[in-house]
C-alpha cells in the first residue's frame, strides 16, 4: 500500500503540472514562481536543518572504531578505520562519502538447521547505491550547462563523456540509465527484501518514485518527444532563472513543465525527508571523530556538577569494618567508652 | 523461569515464524502490540534501590514503586506524556548524534541482520532500524513537520502507553554493542538510540533491577557485588591463598595504599566469581612477578559501570570514584583490568566527565619505561597495552607449555572493539602465552565480533532464553572452531563476557571453557622461588 501511494501521488502531481502548464498564463506560474519557492525553500530547509542540527553539542567522544586503535610503538594503527588525527578523520569521512565504506562491509546472515548461521558478502545494495548517487551527482552538474551562457568548458566535457558510446540519437546519457537502473534495485529491493519490506514506510517509497519519474520524463524529453520540446526557449528559461530575469516563451512543451515540476518538488520535499542524509553523513559523531580520546580530553559544555559518593561518607559507614580488617584509614574510629 | 531445551531452541531459531527466517508478519509493525510474559522481561527495579538512588545527590530516578510489567497499568506519573515529550526535547538539545541519528536513516536495512538479538529471536522489532523506529516516530510526530502534517503516512505516532512498554522490551533487548554501528553507512549507532530511551523510561520509574541495584551498590559500597572492603579484601587474599597453594609463593596485595605508584581498578566480577576469579589470580602473578609498586582500593572497587546501562547522571556519579580515590592515594596512574564497557566509559567519557586530572601522570611502565601517550590525557592504562608491551620488552618469564592443556579462541568484546579499537594487544599477549590459538570466523570477530548477548545489565537468570539465543550468533562461531580445530577456551577481555560466556557455553557449546587473557597470562608465568606441581588444568587445578 505504501509504494501505492507514492505512485499516486507521483501521478497526481504529473497531472497538476501536466494539465495546469495548458492553462493559459500558468506557465509562468511553473516556469517561474515555483522554481523560485523551490530552490528558496530547498536553500532555507537545508540550512535550516544542519543549523537545528549544529546547535546541540556533541557532549561525549562516541567515535566507532572499525579497526585497530593507535597505542603501542609496535602495533600497527589502522589509520582509515580508527583514525586519531584531523586528516586520518578527512581520510576516513571521504572514504564514507565517496565510496561508501560501511555500506562494503555489508553480509547478508542466513539461518540453516543445527542452527547455523552464515555471514556471506552481499555487494548489492553498495554497488546499485553508489551507482545510484553517482549517476545522480553527474546529471546535476550535466544541468549546469543550461543555467549557464557560456557552458564551461569543464561541464562540456563531461557531457560528452556521459555520451561518449553514442548509443541511439541523440546520444543515449550512460548517467541517465545508471540512475534509473539504480533506482529500479533500491526500488525492487524494498518490495522483496523481507526485512526491507516489513520496515518501509511511505517517506522510502515516494523520493524512489519521484526520482524515478524526474529521470524518465527527462530521458523522454531528450530522446523521445524531442519535437514538442523547444530546447533553445528552455535554456533562455534557465539562464533568466539564474539571473534573475526570467523570459518564458509560450512554445515549451508540457513534458519539460512536468519534469520542472517534479524537480521542484524534490527540492521542496527535500529538507524535510531522510534525503537530509546527504549533509547529515558528514556530521555523524561516530564517524566524524578522532579516536584520541583518550589522549586529548573532550569537552562536554553541559556537563552536570555531579560528585561521588564521597570517601569520607563511605569511610564514616565502614569504618569499623576497615580497621579490623587492616585497611588504612584517614580518621581513626573514636575509642568507645565503657558503659561501665 | 524454566529455559527451553537445546534441540526446541536449536528448532525454534530455524524455523520460529520470525522474519529472520522468512516468514513476513502480516500487521503493520506499530499495530502488533508487545505482550509481557514471564521470561521476556528482566524483573523491574525493587522500590528501596530506586527510592535509594533518587535520594543520592545529583541523580532522578522518580516515581518508586511496586510494580511488574505484566500489570496493564504501569502507575505511570499523571503527567507522564509530558515528562517524555520534554525529556526528548532536552536530550534533542543535548547530543547532536540524537538529531542526526533521528533524521538521517533512510532505512536501507543493512544494519537488519547484524544484531544478534535479531538473529537469535527474529523479532521484526530487533531490527536495529526498527528499534530505532520505536523512538523514531514519536520523534517525528512531535518535533518535524513531516509528522506532524502526515502523521502516520509519514511513519508518525503518537506516544501512549502502549508505545512505551515497547520501548521497555526492546530497549532492553539491546545490548548497546554497536556492531550495526559498524555497518551503517551514516554511522548511526542504536546505542545512542538505546541509552537515551533508557534515559526517558527512568523518568517514569522505569528501569531493571539487575541494573539498579548493582548501580546502587557501586555508588555505596565502591562495586557492584556490594562487597563491604573487608569481605573485598578478604576475597582478594583467598586469591592469594590459592595462589601459594599453587605455586609456592605468597602474595601480599595491598588495599587502599596511599603512595603506591599505580592504582589497580578492575571489575569487581573478577574478585567474586569463577572464572574471573582466574583472571584475578592472574593479575596478582602479573604484578608479583614484575614487581609493580600498586594497590587495589575498596572504595574504587568497581572498573564496571552500569551507570553508562541508566544514564549519563549515574554513570558520571559512579565514574567519578576512580579519579577521586586515585587522587586521594597520591598515584601517579591507573591501570585497568579486563572489562568490556568499563573500558568504553574510561576510553570515551571519563575523562570528558570527571577530568581533567592533572593530579596524575602521564601512565609510564615503571618496568619498560614505556611512556603511554595514547591515554596521555585521561591517565588510565588498559591491562592488555601494559602486558603486551612488557612482553615485548621480555620482561616476563613464561613457560607457554602450561597452557598447553588449552586450545585458545580470541573473543573481541564489543566495546575494546568498537568504542577503543583495542584488537592486537591481547592477541599479541596471546600470542606470548598459548601455543594453540585458531580465530573464529572474520564476520565474527574484530569489528565485527558478536556480542556475548548479554550485556548492559541483561545478564539475569530470568531471561536466560533471550540471553542463550542472542548468544547465538557468538556461540555458532565458537562451535565452528571447536569442530574445525578442537578449541576448547573462549578467551576475553570482558568481565560481563566470563559470566554471560561461561552460560551461553554450557548451553550451546558444553566443553567449550571461558577465561580471561590474564588468567592465561598468570599460569604461564614462572614466578621466582615457586614451588608449582603439575597442574593439568592451570590456575582452576584443585590441589
Amino acid at each position: 500500500m505504501k509504494y501505492a501511494y507514492s505512485f499516486l501521488a507521483v501521478i497526481a502531481l504529473i497531472l497538476i503540472a501536466w494539465l495546469g502548464s495548458q492553462i493559459p498564463g500558468m506557465q509562468y506560474f511553473f516556469g517561474v514562481a515555483v522554481p523560485y519557492l523551490a530552490i528558496m525553500v530547498f536553500l532555507g530547509g537545508f540550512v535550516y536543518r544542519v543549523v537545528y542540527w549544529a546547535k546541540s553539542p556533541v557532549p561525549f567522544s562516541i567515535q566507532t572504531s572499525c579497526g585497530q586503535a593507535k597505542s603501542l610503538d609496535f602495533i600497527k594503527p589502522n589509520r582509515l578505520e580508527c583514525p586519531t588525527t584531523n586528516a586520518e578523520v578527512v581520510a576516513r569521512m571521504a572514504l564514507e562519502v565517496l565510496t561508501f565504506r560501511s555500506l562494503f562491509r555489508n553480509t547478508k546472515s542466513e539461518i540453516y538447521d543445527g542452527p547455523k548461521i552464515t555471514y556471506e558478502s552481499s555487494k548489492w545494495l553498495w554497488l546499485f547505491g553508489l551507482m545510484f548517487h553517482y549517476s545522480f551527482l553527474i546529471i546535476v552538474i550535466r544541468h549546469l550547462r543550461l543555467f549557464l551562457n557560456p557552458v564551461p568548458e569543464a561541464i562540456a566535457w563531461l557531457d560528452w563523456a556521459d555520451s561518449m558510446f553514442e548509443i541511439g540519437t541523440p546520444a543515449m546519457y550512460m548517467t541517465d540509465a545508471g540512475l534509473l537502473i539504480g533506482l529500479l534495485f533500491l526500488f525492487t529491493r524494498r518490495l522483496f527484501n523481507r526485512q526491507v519490506r516489513f520496515l518501509s514506510l511511505l517517506n522510502d517509497y515516494f523520493p524512489l518514485v519521484l526520482l524515478f519519474a524526474i529521470g524518465v520524463t527527462g530521458v523522454l524529453m531528450r530522446m523521445f518527444l524531442r519535437d514538442g520540446v523547444d530546447i533553445n526557449a528552455i535554456k533562455q528559461l534557465a539562464v533568466g532563472l539564474a539571473t534573475f530575469s526570467p523570459v518564458i516563451s509560450t512554445d515549451i512543451g508540457a513534458i519539460f513543465y512536468i519534469h520542472l515540476f517534479l524537480v521542484c518538488i524534490l527540492l521542496i520535499y527535500f529538507p524535510f525527508s531522510k534525503l537530509m542524509h546527504l549533509a547529515g553523513v558528514f556530521l555523524s559523531p561516530t564517524r566524524n571523530m578522532r579516536n584520541n580520546s583518550r589522549e586529548v580530553r573532550h569537552i562536554n559544555p553541559w556537563n552536570p556538577d555531579i560528585k561521588p559518593h564521597s570517601y569520607a561518607g563511605y569511610e564514616d559507614e565502614f569504618r569499623e569494618y576497615m580497621v579490623e580488617a587492616g585497611i588504612p584509614v584517614e580518621k581513626e574510629p573514636t575509642p568507645q567508652k565503657d558503659e561501665a | 523461569m524454566a529455559v527451553a531445551k537445546l534441540e526446541q531452541l536449536s528448532q525454534s531459531v530455524v524455523q520460529g515464524p520470525s522474519l529472520a527466517t522468512g516468514a513476513i508478519p502480516t500487521k503493520d509493525w506499530m499495530d502488533i502490540p508487545v505482550v509481557f510474559k514471564p521470561g521476556n522481561y528482566a524483573f523491574p527495579a525493587k522500590k528501596d534501590k530506586v527510592e535509594y538512588l533518587n535520594s543520592q545527590s545529583g541523580l532522578h530516578f522518580p516515581n518508586a514503586r511496586d510494580w511488574s510489567p505484566e500489570d496493564d497499568d504501569w502507575q505511570l506519573p499523571e503527567n507522564w506524556k509530558e515528562i517524555i515529550i520534554n525529556g526528548l526535547r532536552e536530550r534533542l538539545e543535548k547530543f547532536r548524534s540524537l538529531k542526526i541519528f533521528m533524521d538521517c536513516c533512510v532505512r536501507c536495512g543493512a544494519c537488519a541482520d547484524k544484531c544478534h538479538f535479531f538473529l537469535g529471536t527474529g523479532d521484526p522489532k530487533n531490527m536495529p532500524v526498527l528499534r530505532a523506529e520505536l523512538l523514531r516516530s514519536v520523534y517525528r510526530n512531535d518535533f518535524t513537520l513531516a509528522g506532524k502534517v502526515l502523521g502516520r503516512l509519514a511513519g508518525a505516532r503518537e506516544v501512549t502507553p502502549e508505545v512505551i512498554k515497547e520501548w521497555f522490551m526492546y530497549s532492553y533487548q539491546c545490548t548497546e554493542c554497536r556492531r550495526c554501528s559498524a555497518f551503517c553507512p551514516y554511522g548511526i549507532d542504536t546505542a545512542e538510540v538505546t541509552i537515551v530511551i533508557r534515559e526517558l523510561l527512568h523518568l517514569l520509574g522505569i528501569g531493571i533491577n539487575w541494573i539498579l541495584e548493582p548501580v546502587s551498590n557501586s555508588n555505596r559500597t565502591g562495586n557492584h557485588m556490594g562487597l563491604q572492603p573487608h569481605t573485598f579484601k578478604d576475597n582478594v587474599e583467598f586469591l592469594a591463598d590459592d595462589i601459594e597453594n599453587l605455586t609456592g609463593v605468597r602474595i601480599n596485595p595491598t588495599f587502599n595504599r596511599k603512595g603506591a605508584e599505580v592504582l589497580f581498578i578492575t571489575p569487581s566480577a573478577d574478585v567474586f566469581a569463577e572464572p574471573g576469579l582466574y583472571t584475578a589470580m592472574g593479575y596478582l602473578i602479573l604484578f608479583e612477578h614484575i614487581g609493580l609498586d600498586y594497590t587495589w582500593s575498596t572504595y574504587a572497587s568497581e572498573g564496571g559501570n552500569f551507570g553508562l546501562f541508566t544514564n549519563n547522571e549515574s554513570m558520571k556519579k559512579l565514574n567519578a570514584k576512580m579519579y577521586a580515590e586515585a587522587k586521594r592515594l597520591g598515584v601517579k596512574w591507573i591501570l585497568g583490568g579486563e572489562c568490556g564497557h568499563m573500558w568504553r566509559v574510561v576510553h570515551q567519557y571519563m575523562d570528558t566527565m570527571n577530568g581533567p586530572a592533572d593530579f596524575l601522570e602521564v601512565p609510564k611502565s615503571p618496568i619498560t619505561g614505556t611512556v603511554f601517550h595514547n591515554a596521555a590525557s585521561t591517565k588510565m592504562t588498559h591491562i592488555s597495552e601494559f602486558t603486551a608491551d612488557l612482553f615485548k620488552h621480555n620482561k616476563i618469564k613464561v613457560d607457554k607449555s602450561r597452557n598447553d592443556y588449552l586450545n585458545v579462541t580470541f573473543h573481541d568484546s564489543c566495546n575494546p572493539a568498537r568504542a577503543m579499537g583495542l584488537l592486537e594487544e591481547p592477541r599479541y599477549v596471546l600470542k606470548h602465552v598459548v601455543n594453540n590459538y585458531h580465530e573464529m570466523p572474520e564476520n565474527t570477530i574484530r569489528e565485527q565480533t558478536f556480542c556475548c548477548g548479554s550485556g548492559t545489565g541483561l545478564n539475569t537468570d530470568e531471561i536466560m532464553e533471550l540471553r542463550m539465543r542472542s548468544g547465538l550468533p557468538r556461540a555458532n562461531a565458537v562451535k565452528y572452531v571447536e569442530e574445525k580445530h578442537g578449541v576448547n577456551m573462549l578467551s576475553c577481555v570482558c568481565a560481563i563476557d566470563r559470566a554471560t560466556l561461561t552460560s551461553l557455553m554450557s548451553y550451546w557449546n558444553p566443553n567449550v571453557g571461558v577465561c580471561g587473557i590474564s588468567e592465561l597470562v598468570g599460569n604461564a608465568i614462572v614466578l621466582d622461588g615457586e614451588n608449582r606441581a603439575e597442574l593439568d588444568e592451570g590456575l582452576r587445578t584443585l590441589l
